[in-house]
């Protein structure tokens, strides 16, 4: 008996409840955040070990405009996930209208974020700071600054732009509170992530 | 009516959560510029850095919200790992103090 005769109703019966009691997607995407955080985690190691086996390794954040920029972002991003939360209790409400606002106006930090980041990145690659290249010390400076922070912000970009997708569609009924919700795990993530880039990345190679 | 109460108690308690991480980012910048140096300073800030993400994740992604058994399938071993991974320290300490042209 070939497959395709087989009977599709039988299968019911093998359904089985979803695992630790949330939606499937909801454990799907729980599941990609560890293994993106083992990712970020295995850069920042990497990143310390460089730093660890160079005599030279270059300190140039300066209070300002660097360290107040990195202050700006990080104030916007947390910020972000605070509205956030808000969007899912307007979709846990069924207030659809406030739900995809505030999504919308989550979506508006990361893009801020990310100009504020941009914004930085220039102001290094003006100074001279390239992938295999500084004018301070070690010549790897800019290839872990910009493999790791490049890395959070392609997460920031991503993360703008699911969020428009995921917030146009539950307006348009393709989506659901749920699918809102699994997003915004993601979006959290990527919070508490440049939660561990700031002090590795910046704090530790302020200049004095 | 007590849902629309609870909705506006979790809240409160979601923004008490992100005034407690800018409150510790705060902490980081001050501990940069202390007088601590190396080791002690990254053990520090990380530290600060793991409170704040396990805020985040119990808080802002309701970790705590949800069955014990998510938490146990997910957390310890992301430690695990992440612990496997400090092994690469000894060997980044052999480049630059241990090599066979060291002075």
């Amino acid at each position: 008996m070939s497959e395709a005769n087989v009977p599709m109703a039988t299968h019911g019966g093998f359904m089985e409840a979803p695992p630790f009691a949330i939606p499937s997607k909801k454990l799907v995407m729980w599941l990609f955040l560890i293994s993106d955080a083992v990712t970020f985690a295995a850069l920042l190691f990497a990143y310390g070990y460089i730093k660890n086996a160079s005599p030279n390794w270059p300190t140039p954040f300066r209070f300002s405009p660097s360290i107040v920029n990195v202050i700006l972002m990080t104030f916007i991003l947390v910020s972000s996930s605070l509205t956030m939360l808000i969007a899912i209790r307007a979709a846990r409400a069924a207030d659809k209208a406030s739900a995809i606002r505030w999504t919308l106006i989550t979506g508006s930090g990361g893009l801020l974020f990310a100009l504020l980041h941009i914004r930085e990145w220039l102001g290094l690659m003006k100074q001279g700071v390239k992938l295999f290249e500084n004018p301070w010390g070690s010549p790897m400076f800019g290839a872990t600054f910009f493999a790791i922070t490049g890395l959070h912000l392609t997460h920031v970009l991503g993360g703008v732009v699911a969020l428009t997708v995921v917030a146009l569609g539950y307006r348009r009924g393709r989506y659901d509170s749920d699918d809102l919700e699994t997003w915004s795990l993601y979006w959290h993530f990527v919070d508490l992530v440049w939660m561990f880039v700031v002090p590795m990345v910046y704090l530790l190679n302020v200049a004095r | 009516m007590s849902a629309p109460r609870n909705v506006k108690d979790n809240l409160k308690t979601d923004i008490v959560v992100y005034f407690v991480i800018l409150a510790l980012f705060g902490v980081q910048i001050a501990l940069a510029y202390q007088n601590t140096q190396g080791a002690q300073l990254l053990v520090r800030m990380l530290a600060v850095a793991l409170i704040q993400a396990g805020l985040g994740v119990m808080y802002f992604m309701h970790l705590r919200d949800e069955q014990r058994n998510l938490r146990l399938a997910l957390i310890p071993a992301t430690i695990f790992v992440m612990l496997m991974m400090n092994m690469i320290w000894s060997d980044s300490f052999r480049l630059l103090r241990m090599r066979p042209f060291a002075k």
